[in-house]
């Protein structure tokens, strides 16, 4: 415990970070130089999954509220490239922006009512939109998302005259987005903004005592997070040229959930760290593939035990343990 | 009249916690609300920033319907609350919670606000840095009080801030009560503390479960037999009190427990 939980302090200097960040973009971006082609569709998932952590991050790390139903605004994003694509006929990756405010439009109609609601309430509330989400969609309203076979013959994206097609293309694609992402959400955190997001995640009531808007932040934090999602439902369809409701189930919304706990709450590094782990192990316990949720459990328990905070917690939780260390 | 609080009744479901309450803020005053636990002191508070909805009856400030505000625009018209069990951010430092304090005014404004607050708390700017959680009660409550100052307060709500604190900090909370009323601001204080509270306001109110039984000039009241007896402790409180004087030391214990 004591080992485990010691805070590497200098992990956080200025040097050390800039040093990181360098290695980590060399990686990614060799990485499908020596890899096979097997795991560099592993690594397409993990910016997926980092895609979708991402915008989870926001709501559920930065503002605090409880969402298992991410998955919603990730199938919203999927359907709306794959029937704009087959039935209109628009270019693939032009749908990147509708998908994005398609699935953040539906998330401000979906949680206008809800969100005042608090922690666990939020969290149900959610379950269900997730699972109604996924419901309509098996049920094919006005023939439009072909029931549970879903929508097949989604064109290959085009980017400046290049088809996006093997897994090479699709790897640069997604991580490309991840680290637009990233950045954006980055200079966010330190925006007022940002700020006002953790206030209302620490203490919701006085924070709106001391000005916050409260209601339209966590709005805010929804549609965003929702959009990133829609992002990355744009992405998957033109990855898969197909999408069904089983790609959008529930366990998809507890896995970033996962990634977001796992990683740290509010850390953006935390969640793409998370999203790398999600997708790996089930890769690396394949072997043991039926008792892989089996060691996916523990390993959430024991993160939860030995590190609270997350793997790879925001600055300011590391400084505030240590602060509680120092006064028994 | 700064602040008319007009007949208003508040419920948490079937719990009335205020029933046709009444009360004014005039000018630069301190207006002291004192009741016993489940008064509902903190639910007046809380109904005038606009953290509960009220059922009936009105609440004016400088001419605004405050029970038609959400509570961050009423804030922003300088009405700060400092809520009950002090409330700052312990995962902040003490410096951002000051930030906070401020948010939404000009990064000028928020500068000059936070030195004035460091001058009236020099051991505030000592710990700038520190965690607030890390701080002491008392720190705690100034930080508290700090971080209301911020915005320039046009009317200061004060929830119990002698609560939890030892004797010789409350009397200097209750100085720097009467610093920040002196320079300007308005208070309407809520204390359980009857004596300290009555010694420094001009008004005060006498709330019992959910009405106000008694009001007058602080000096009144606190001459009135009824508010000796019920809350100053009655006679054996001032032998206490008299014992305490003789002995002129600070190390009596509090006059409450
Ligand atoms: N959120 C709440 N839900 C239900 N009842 C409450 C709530 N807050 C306060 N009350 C009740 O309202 C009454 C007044 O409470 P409060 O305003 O906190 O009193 P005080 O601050 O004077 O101690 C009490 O009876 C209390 O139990
Ligand atoms: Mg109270």
């Amino acid at each position: 415990m004591r080992l485990l939980g010691k805070r590497p302090t200098w992990l956080y200097k200025q040097p050390v970070r800039w040093a990181f960040l360098a290695a980590t973009i060399a990686l990614l971006l060799s990485f499908p130089f020596w890899a096979s082609r097997y795991w560099i569709d592993v690594g397409f998932y993990v910016g997926l999954y980092a895609l979708l952590g991402l915008g989870l991050n926001v709501i559920l790390g930065e503002v605090g509220l409880f969402n298992l139903g991410h998955a919603a605004f990730w199938a919203l994003g999927a359907y709306t490239t794959a029937i704009l694509n087959v039935r209109l006929g628009i270019p693939t990756l032009a749908l990147l922006p509708l998908s994005a405010l398609v699935a953040g439009g539906c998330a401000w109609l979906i949680s206008s009512p809800i969100i005042h609601l608090r922690g666990d309430y939020l969290c149900i509330v959610t379950i269900a939109l997730g699972e109604i989400v996924r419901l309509v969609l098996i049920n094919n309203p006005a023939g439009l998302t072909g029931g549970p076979n879903g929508v097949i013959g989604i064109a290959r994206p085009v980017f400046l005259g290049h088809v996006i097609r093997t897994p090479l293309d699709f790897y640069f694609l997604v991580w490309a987005m991840v680290a637009l992402c990233a950045f954006a959400l980055r200079q966010l955190q330190r925006s007022r903004i940002g700020r006002a997001w953790n206030y209302i995640r620490e203490d919701e009531i006085a924070a709106e005592a001391m000005g916050v808007d409260v209601r339209s932040l966590k709005l805010l934090a929804f549609v965003l997070g929702a959009a990133l999602a829609g992002l990355a439902g744009n992405i998957f369809a033109a990855k898969m040229r197909m999408v069904s409701p089983d790609s959008f189930t529930f366990m998809e919304s507890c896995l970033m959930f996962c990634i977001v706990l796992l990683g740290g709450m509010g850390s953006i590094p935390g969640t793409i760290l998370g999203a790398a782990l999600v997708v790996l192990f089930p890769e690396i316990f394949r072997p043991v593939a039926q008792y892989r949720l089996l060691f996916f459990g523990l390993a959430l328990a024991a993160t939860m035990y030995f590190r609270p905070g997350g793997l790879w917690p925001r600055r300011r939780a590391v400084e505030f343990t240590a602060g509680r260390a120092a006064r028994p | 009249m700064l602040l008319k609080v007009d007949n208003v009744s508040v419920s948490y479901g079937a719990v009335e916690a205020l029933k046709a309450v009444s009360l004014a803020v005039s000018g630069a005053e301190i207006v002291a609300v004192l009741g016993a636990n489940g008064a509902g002191k903190t639910t007046l508070l809380k109904a005038i920033s606009g953290l509960v909805p009220i059922k009936s009856g009105s609440i004016l400030y400088d001419g605004q319907k405050l029970h038609e505000l959400p509570a961050h625009v009423i804030a922003r018209l300088g009405v700060v609350h400092i809520p009950e069990g002090r409330k700052v951010f312990a995962t902040l430092t003490v410096e951002e919670n000051l930030n906070l304090g401020g948010y939404g005014c000009a990064k000028e404004e928020v500068q000059k606000a936070k030195a004035r607050v460091f001058q009236l708390f020099p051991v505030l700017k000592e710990r700038r840095r520190q965690l607030a959680g890390t701080l002491s009660g008392g720190e705690q409550q100034m930080l508290a009080i700090g971080r209301g100052l911020m915005r320039s307060p046009k009317l200061m709500l004060l929830d119990e801030p002698s609560l939890g604190l030892a004797p010789l900090l409350v009397d200097q909370v209750f100085a720097t009560i009467l610093q920040i009323n002196k320079d300007g601001v308005p208070i309407l204080l809520v204390e359980q503390n009857a004596r300290k509270a009555l010694s420094i306001a001009n008004q005060a109110y006498i709330l019992e479960v959910g009405r106000i039984v008694l009001a007058g000039a602080a000096r009144e009241l606190a001459a009135d037999e009824r508010v000796r007896q019920a809350y100053l402790g009655g006679v054996t409180y001032e032998r206490r009190l008299r014992a305490k004087e003789s002995r002129a030391t600070g190390n009596t214990p509090d006059p409450r427990g």
